[in-house]
C-alpha cells in the first residue's frame, strides 16, 4: 500500500463538538458491529449463568430436579457452613498442596536441564515438554494401568520398598496421592515450557557478573535465577492452583471421588450433586463458593507474592 | 596452578577456555541427568507401549513387563500377535467416530474464537468510543469465572432450548443436548484471546490505518487485509492454544453428549474403563490411538505452542 502525499479529503465543516459527536457515534457504532458476537456469547453462556447461579442457591430442589421452596441464605448457611463442604474444601486444598509444590519443583528442574547449552538438547526439550499432548483422560488411562494394584509399575515399585500390594485407588489413605501423582506428571510439561521460558529470559549478562563476582553454581541459582524466575514462579503457582481446584476428569476417570470420598474434591462434589442427585440447589452454592474461593486465592496469591516478584 | 596474579589477569581467557574443553565427563553427568529425566517423564507413555503391544496371555503377570517381548538369554521374540490390540480396540469402541466428534468440535472452536477474538480485540485496538475501557474490563472479568460455576445454569439452557416449544420451535435448532451446537457454541468467545490478540494490534503503528483509511480500505477490509497478515505469529499461538484447551474439555462433553455417536475422544476413551479388567493391552492400544493427534500437533507445532502457552507467562 502506498502512503500517498495527497492531502486529506477537505471535510464538510461541522462545529467542532457536533462533529466530535459524530465521530465517536460512529466509531461506537463499528465498535459494536465487531464486539456483539463475543458481548452476545459473555451475556449468555458466563454472566447470565452467573447471576442465575447466585439465583439458584436461594431455592431448595425436590428430588425430580425441579425448583422447589425459597429458603433465602439458609441454603447458603447450612451447605457452606455444613460438614459435607468442609470435608471437599479440605480435600481440595490437600489436592492442591500435593500437586502445586512437587509441580513446581520438578518443573522447575526439567526446565533447568532443558536450558543447558548441549548438542541434541532439543529433543529433550520436547521430551520434557510432552505431557502437554496429554489430555486428562489419557494420562488418567495410562496411569489406572500404572496403579493397577496387581500388574501396575507403582504399586509394584512400592512392593520393592515394602509397602504391601494394595489397591491405590481404593484405599482412602493412598487414593488422593495417587490422583495427586497422575495430575503432576499431567501438568509438568506445562510447568516445563513456562520455566524454561523464564529461564531464556534472563539475560545472559547477569551471569556473567555473578561469575565475575565469584558466586559459585548455589550462589548464582539463589541470587540470579530465582530472584529473576519470580515472575514465573507467580504465575505457575497462580496456575497450578487454579488447575488444582477445577480439576475433575482425573478424578471421575480415577476414582469417582471415592473410596469415602477421599478424593470428592469441591468440582466433584457439585457434579454428583448435580447431576447425579438432581439437586440444583445445593450443586449451586457449592458452585458460588467456589467462585469466590478461586477469586479470593487468586487475589491474596497475586498480592502475597506480587511483594516478593522482582520485575525487571 | 598459577599464581593469583596471573589467574586475574588471565581470567577472561581461561574462562573462555573452560567453555571450549569442558572436560568430557561433566557432559556426560548432565546427558545422564537429562536422560534421567526424561525416563520419569516419558514411563508412562513407553508403559502404555508395551502394554499395548502385550499379547492375552502375558499381560497376567506379577512383575510388571518392562519389554513387550519374551526373552529367554540371547533370543527375544514377539509373544502372540501384537499389533492385533489396535484393530481390536477399535472394534469395541467406535473410536474413529470419537476421533471426527473432537475434530469437528475443535476446529469450530479454533475458527469461531480466531474470528470473535480479532474482531474484538480489533474494536478494543483501533476504534474510540464511550465506554471502551469499561467494556474490555467486562470482558477480562470473564476470566475470573471458573467453568464449574456456570455449568449447571448453561445445562439447563442447553435442555430448556432443547424443547421443541423453546423460541417457537427454533431453539432447538440452536442448541440441543447432543448436538454440535451444544459442544461448540458456548466456548466461541474468549477473553484470553481477545486480550492476547488487543496486546498484538496495539503495536501495529496508527499510521497505517490512517494510509489505509486513505486508500479507500474500510475497518472490515483493513482487519483482514493488512491487521491479519501482520499478526499471522499470535494467531497461531492463539489458534493452538485454543485447539488444546477444547481438545482437552472433559466436563462439558460429558454432560452434554449422551448419545454414543456424538461423544467426543476424551469421554469414549473413559467409557473403556471398567474393561481393562480383563484386557488392559486393549484400553492401552485404544488410549494410545486416540492421544496420536495431540503428539502429532506437538511434533509439528512445538513453536507455536510453546509460545501459545507462555504467552501470559513471561514478558517479551
Amino acid at each position: 500500500m502506498a502512503v500517498t502525499t495527497a492531502e486529506p479529503l477537505p471535510r464538510l465543516p461541522l462545529p467542532g463538538p457536533l462533529a466530535r459527536g459524530l465521530t465517536q457515534l460512529k466509531s461506537l457504532g463499528f465498535g459494536m458491529l465487531f464486539l456483539w458476537p463475543s458481548i452476545l456469547l459473555f451475556s449468555v453462556f458466563v454472566f447470565y449463568p452467573l447471576i442465575k447461579s447466585i439465583y439458584l442457591g436461594f431455592y431448595e430442589s425436590d428430588p425430580l430436579g425441579n425448583q422447589g421452596d425459597l429458603v433465602g441464605f439458609d441454603q447458603y448457611r447450612s451447605v457452606l457452613g455444613g460438614s459435607d463442604f468442609r470435608h471437599s474444601l479440605w480435600i481440595t486444598f490437600q489436592f492442591t498442596m500435593y500437586t502445586v509444590v512437587p509441580g513446581i519443583v520438578l518443573g522447575l528442574g526439567l526446565a533447568m536441564l532443558a536450558n543447558q547449552k548441549l548438542p541434541a538438547i532439543s529433543i529433550f526439550r520436547t521430551i520434557f515438554a510432552s505431557t502437554v499432548a496429554t489430555s486428562v483422560a489419557v494420562a488418567s488411562m495410562m496411569w489406572l494401568t500404572l496403579l493397577n494394584p496387581t500388574t501396575g509399575l507403582v504399586t509394584w515399585i512400592l512392593d520393592q520398598f515394602g509397602q504391601p500390594r494394595l489397591n491405590l485407588l481404593n484405599d482412602p489413605d493412598w487414593a488422593l496421592p495417587a490422583v495427586a501423582l497422575t495430575t503432576i506428571w499431567l501438568n509438568l510439561g506445562l510447568a516445563t515450557i513456562v520455566f524454561l521460558a523464564g529461564l531464556q529470559s534472563i539475560p545472559e549478562r547477569l551471569y556473567e557478573s555473578a561469575r565475575i563476582d565469584g558466586a559459585g553454581r548455589i550462589g548464582t541459582f539463589w541470587h540470579v535465577t530465582l530472584p529473576m524466575l519470580s515472575p514465573t514462579m507467580l504465575f505457575v503457582t497462580v496456575v497450578g492452583t487454579i488447575l488444582a481446584f477445577e480439576s475433575f476428569g482425573q478424578i471421575h476417570i480415577l476414582t469417582r471421588g471415592g473410596p469415602l470420598d477421599a478424593t470428592n474434591v469441591i468440582v466433584y462434589s457439585i457434579y454428583q450433586d448435580a447431576f447425579q442427585r438432581f439437586d440444583y440447589g445445593v450443586a449451586s452454592v457449592k458452585a458460588v463458593g467456589l467462585f469466590f474461593l478461586v477469586l479470593g486465592l487468586t487475589a491474596a496469591q497475586l498480592r502475597f507474592l506480587e511483594r516478593r516478584v522482582f520485575y525487571q | 596452578m598459577v599464581t593469583t596474579d596471573e589467574a586475574l589477569t588471565t581470567k577472561a581467557v581461561t574462562v573462555g577456555r573452560a567453555v571450549r574443553h569442558r572436560p568430557w565427563g561433566r557432559h556426560a553427568l548432565r546427558y545422564i541427568a537429562l536422560i534421567l529425566g526424561a525416563t520419569v517423564v516419558l514411563l508412562p507413555i513407553y508403559m502404555t507401549v508395551v502394554n499395548a503391544l502385550l499379547a492375552k496371555e502375558s499381560i497376567v503377570s506379577y512383575t510388571p513387563k518392562l519389554l513387550p517381548f519374551e526373552c529367554s538369554w540371547d533370543i527375544c521374540s514377539a509373544s502372540g500377535s501384537q499389533w492385533g490390540n489396535f484393530p481390536k480396540a477399535l472394534d469395541q469402541v467406535p473410536l474413529i467416530r470419537y476421533m471426527i466428534n473432537s475434530t469437528l468440535q475443535t476446529g469450530v472452536i479454533v475458527i469461531g474464537q480466531l474470528i470473535t477474538s480479532a474482531l474484538a480485540a480489533y474494536a478494543f485496538a483501533f476504534l474510540r468510543f464511550p465506554g471502551r475501557g469499561l467494556l474490555f474490563l467486562i470482558f477480562l472479568s470473564t476470566l475470573m469465572v471458573p467453568l464449574e460455576v456456570s455449568i449447571i445454569p448453561n445445562f439447563q439452557t442447553v435442555q430448556t432450548m432443547g424443547h421443541s416449544d423453546a423460541l417457537w420451535g427454533l431453539g432447538r435448532h440452536i442448541l440441543r443436548l447432543d448436538s454440535y451446537q451444544a459442544l461448540t457454541i458456548p466456548f466461541l468467545a474468549t477473553a484470553f484471546g481477545t486480550f492476547l490478540l488487543r496486546q498484538h494490534f496495539m503495536t501495529i503503528p496508527k499510521e497505517l490505518r490512517d494510509a489505509a483509511a486513505i486508500d479507500g480500505y474500510g475497518h472490515f477490509r483493513f482487519l483482514l487485509f493488512v491487521v491479519v497478515p501482520l499478526s499471522r505469529p499470535v494467531l497461531a499461538s492463539l489458534a493452538v492454544f485454543a485447539f488444546l484447551s477444547a481438545w482437552n474439555q472433559y466436563l462439558w462433553p460429558l454432560l452434554v453428549t449422551n448419545d454414543d455417536n456424538m461423544r467426543t475422544v476424551q469421554i469414549g476413551l473413559a467409557a473403556l474403563r471398567g474393561r481393562e479388567i480383563d484386557s488392559f493391552n486393549v484400553v492401552m492400544a485404544g488410549t494410545l490411538i486416540a492421544a496420536m493427534p495431540m503428539f502429532a500437533m506437538l511434533v509439528f507445532f512445538q513453536g507455536q505452542l510453546v509460545r501459545g502457552l507462555t504467552a501470559g507467562a513471561v514478558k517479551r
